[in-house]
């Protein structure tokens, strides 16, 4: 049988061994009545060529971004991801390994895992970032909790400019504690610092912002960090791409208390939406309210260095239902691959992707703002995003545009119904300025108000 | 302290590079015309200058300083370290699926929506329930949307139930979702045999108990010979039957969770279903349902409708979102291909080879090791230290650390926390009789060494790349984070 070594003899051996005569044996504790007596009915099974060939065929039927130039975003970004990143991560050794338990022989995780922390801490300019979580979104609604077991209130104010998809997740998560999720609509495209400070109050456990905001926007960070200070409570921050801190200040200096992020940015392939990176990273005073897999460095009985996991007394298999999360397992492959692909681009290269993001956005930008029957929605500053008015609804257009080879972006009635004419678009450093000028020529052609069938024909004729 | 191995921050170099970024090729605009003063980064991240080469030296060397499935046993029990196929990594890297952005519409991503859909139709079969979800990322958070289901239930039907009750043998992570979810936590013992004590559990069972967290077989490696008499209790009393179904590997093809009663349960796809654990994770996890609990799965839904693929998320009872997107995708297509790899069949070979090899660990060790439950087990069994503990002053933390020089990882140790000085083994289907005796007579070994000479054992290990390292230290000063020269740490 595939992937099972033990032949028939071997089999023999083993149940004579044990004292029993059948396999069937082995199974006489599980009761009659809930015996599988009869075919599942499952898909047959596939050799080797077979299911290769079958999971090829899945994969044909999918536009992914070697066959659309990707224009999308919205929390799922296509950087360039150098292949030593993956030749590295994916190694046997980390790929099949288990979380550290047994430190001295699983030392290169281990190590891997506090480089890792250091570089989260430094790109974000926090004190302590722990060795990662499920994703962005799910990091930003534990942070969300984390916040009140600190503040020992019971309110958060959320941006309305927060990616929709962290705002559900945070409310599935804080709704069953009794923690109220205030929704700040969004003015324009970025969180109103006027705004905030209405709802902000002695009630409220944290003020979560976006950085650079769902819509591409950067926020005024410091004036709402004042605001959330002002009023005692935290000021969280959450981000969907950490580059952009290679360029704008990063949270630790703009006042933020804790940081929730994605780090697929980082390294990690599209994949259709996971796993990811969830990252958490905070002030040190508020070590032991985080939750998720810390590791320490430490000595070994030679006076070595080497290291750990370690404040486990926050975490589920010491503290049970005490616990800070339940979380139990973390994306250390994910955080591997970021570790690497930050060490391949160092302090220059975290800088020049920023700014190759920055630029070729603008000029985007500026192109599509030159389009008739286009225009961009929001006015203010913006990082590798921003919000297309489109003349058709843009659902449409990104239909159309696949048939063009490009997926233009993301429609945000996809979450907001009153937005059917807004199309994010996202520009990496891995498009060129020759896909972007293909591009906008393509998005005038489709936006072109269409001309009846019968007048073409009438002036043909 | 001695360093024996640089971070890679201590092999940096100022103006070193190690990245081919293009050149700007579009009119570069001042930076200031961009980004508002207040709003730029002053000083650069302290990453390290290293060149390419010194990266990929450095995480091959770091691989290296590291164990795995691909070097050697790793007889972990409840984590079902069962060889991870090559095969199925290949499958999960194609440009199709790695390079496929989540929002791609959905007529552009059948491959990937058919993907997901089969792999539930395929897992709702072999597990006995009507409806299964893949987007939670791990064991941990199918717990968390299990209990959110569970939770809306009650809520939709008008009833305030407030308990949620789970064995002393149980994960730690059952109180822990318990408590995220908003309930009380109520334990039940487990009896002489092993079992849930089912005098107690109906002691505890009220109008206010929610759900009863079991798992089958349990953390002990043995099947609760109860579990029908169990869910009819459960049902009786209003409330819902969860299975944590972390051991599914021992079952599969032999008994369904839907038929021994579960409503709900979780299954790590990471154990049973082959993806690999990749250091800690990511991991990832199927929730199924019975019929009673399909409205509240979490949005999006796969359907097909018409013969097509679509995302369903006008689900007015869903629980909602439980993370972005769709569930750890990369990690399903790898799920699927085993569950496709294998097949009825196979599966069921699975779970017979899973248990015979775990009887026959625990049948070598048991003249040298207490077990304490010894009767046949499932797919793990649980042995005790407390001989070696109580004659010759050898931990179980010993033993393990022993096992290390051996060439072995280490089982669980210290869980499930009803047995003492446990060491909880799970061998898997995929190990070789071979392996199964080399580790036995290591484990022989090494109980003599606690015998003759219990030093060697209790300063172990002695020849892995660093030796006992001190947790307390790491605990007690923390250090999480490396400090340029010059800078104090935080």
């Amino acid at each position: 049988m595939r992937y099972i070594p033990t032949t028939p003899e071997e089999r023999s051996h083993m149940l004579r061994t044990i004292g029993v005569e059948s396999l069937e044996d082995l199974f006489g504790d599980i009761p009659e009545g809930v015996r599988l007596r009869s075919p599942l009915g499952l898909r047959r099974a596939l050799a080797d060529p077979e299911l290769l060939a079958y999971f090829r065929q899945l994969a044909e039927q999918n536009a992914h971004a070697d066959r659309l130039t990707c224009f999308a975003g919205a929390g799922a970004y296509d950087h360039f991801i150098p292949p030593a990143v993956w030749q590295l991560a994916a190694r046997g050794e980390f790929l099949t390994a288990y979380t550290p338990y047994q430190a001295e022989i699983t030392q290169g995780e281990l190590q891997a895992g506090y480089e890792y922390q250091t570089m989260i801490c430094e790109l974000l300019g926090m004190e302590v970032a722990n060795a990662s979580m499920y994703d962005g979104a799910s990091a930003l609604a534990e942070v969300a909790v984390m916040s009140r077991d600190l503040t020992h209130r019971d309110r958060v104010v959320i941006s309305g400019a927060v990616h929709p998809e962290y705002r559900q997740v945070l409310r599935t998560y804080t709704a069953p504690l009794g923690i109220e999720a205030i929704e700040l609509p969004h003015r324009e495209g970025y969180t109103s610092v006027e705004e905030a400070k209405k709802w902000v109050d002695g009630r409220c456990a944290a003020l979560v912002i976006q950085q650079p905001n769902f819509f591409g926007g950067i926020e005024e960070a410091a004036a709402l960090a004042e605001v959330a200070h002002a009023a005692g409570a935290l000021f969280v921050v959450a981000t969907a791409d950490p580059l952009a801190f290679g360029l704008l200040a990063p949270p630790g200096e703009v006042g933020a208390d804790i940081v929730a992020g994605e780090g697929q940015p980082l390294g990690n392939p599209l994949n259709f939406g996971g796993p990811y990176l969830g990252i958490i990273a905070t002030r040190m005073q508020f070590v032991r309210r985080m939750p998720g897999r810390l590791v320490g460095a430490t000595v070994d009985a030679e006076g070595k260095r080497g290291f750990v996991l370690t404040l486990q007394t926050r975490e589920q298999h010491i503290r049970r239902e005490r616990a800070t999360s339940n979380i139990c397992t973390n994306e250390f492959l994910n955080a591997l691959a970021a570790t690497i692909y930050l060490s391949l681009l160092g302090p220059d290269g975290v800088r020049q992707v920023a700014e190759l993001c920055l630029q070729k956005a603008h000029y985007l930008k500026r192109r599509i703002a030159e389009l008739p029957g286009y225009g961009i929605a929001f006015e203010g500053p913006t990082f590798h995003e921003f919000v297309v008015r489109t003349p058709l609804p843009a659902a449409t257009l990104v239909r159309r545009l696949a048939r063009e080879g490009f997926l233009a972006g993301v429609p945000l009635s996809r979450f907001d119904p009153r937005m059917r004419h807004h199309l994010l678009v996202c520009v990496t450093e891995a498009r060129t300025r020759e896909e972007m000028d293909r591009f906008t020529e393509a998005l005038k052609r489709v936006g072109r108000p269409r001309q009846r069938a019968s007048a073409l024909v009438g002036r043909r004729g | 302290m001695r360093q024996v191995f640089p971070l890679i921050f201590e092999r940096s170099v100022p103006g070193r590079r190690a990245h081919g970024l293009p050149p700007l090729d579009v009119p570069a605009v001042p930076l200031e015309e961009l980004v508002p003063e207040g709003a730029r980064r002053r000083t650069p991240p302290a990453l390290p200058e290293v060149s390419e080469l010194e990266v990929v030296r450095h995480y091959t060397l770091l691989s290296h300083r590291n164990f795995s499935i691909d070097q050697g046993f790793v007889p972990l029990g409840s984590c079902t370290m069962k060889y991870n196929p090559k095969l199925h990594e290949e499958v999960a890297r194609l440009a199709g699926f790695a390079r496929l952005h989540p929002y791609t519409p959905e007529e552009l991503v059948q491959g990937a929506l058919g993907l997901l859909y089969e792999l539930a139709e395929e897992l709702a079969k072999l597990v006995g329930m009507d409806a299964v979800t893949v987007q939670p990322a791990a064991g941990a958070h199918g717990e968390l949307v299990g209990l959110l289901m569970i939770r809306a239930y009650f809520a939709h039907r008008g009833e305030e139930r407030t308990k949620v009750i789970v064995p002393d043998s149980a994960h730690g992570t059952n109180p822990a979702t318990a408590a995220m979810v908003g309930y009380r936590v109520v334990t039940v013992p487990s009896d002489a045999r092993g079992n849930m004590d089912v005098g107690r559990l109906e002691a505890e069972l009220g109008p206010d108990v929610a759900a009863v967290m079991l798992t089958n077989p349990n953390t002990l490696g043995l099947f609760e010979e109860q579990v029908d008499r169990i869910a009819e209790l459960v049902h009786a009393a209003g409330a819902q039957m969860y299975l944590d179904g972390a051991n599914l590997n021992a079952m599969l093809g032999i008994t369904r969770p839907g038929d021994q009663g579960f409503d709900v349960m979780h299954t790590n796809l990471h154990k049973t279903f082959s993806t690999p654990h990749g250091g800690g994770g990511p991991g990832a996890c199927a929730v199924a349902v019975k019929a009673h609990l399909e409205p509240f799965l979490p949005v999006p839904v796969v359907a097909k409708r018409g013969g097509r693929y679509v995302l369903d998320w006008d689900r007015p009872h869903s629980i909602g979102k439980v993370r972005a997107f769709y569930g750890n995708f990369a990690n399903l297509v790898r799920a699927y291909a085993y569950v496709r790899t294998l097949g009825e069949e196979g599966l069921r070979a699975v779970a017979e080879h899973a248990v015979l090899h775990a009887n026959y660990l625990r049948v070598r060790l048991a003249p040298y090791y207490e077990i304490p439950y010894d009767r046949i087990c499932k797919h793990e069994f649980v042995a005790s230290g407390v001989r070696q503990k109580r004659e010759n002053g050898v931990t179980t933390k010993d033993i393990a650390k022993r096992l290390l020089d051996y060439g072995f990882h280490a089982p669980t140790i210290y869980f499930p926390l009803i047995v003492e000085e446990a060491i909880m083994i799970e061998p898997t289907e995929t190990e070789s009789l071979q392996t199964l005796d080399a580790f036995a007579e290591a484990m022989i070994a090494i109980h003599r060494e606690a015998q003759e000479t219990p030093e060697v054992v209790k300063t172990a290990p002695h020849t892995t790349p660093v030796r006992r390292l001190d947790e307390v230290r790491a605990a007690r000063v923390p250090d999480l984070r490396w400090t340029p020269p010059g800078k104090s740490a935080p």
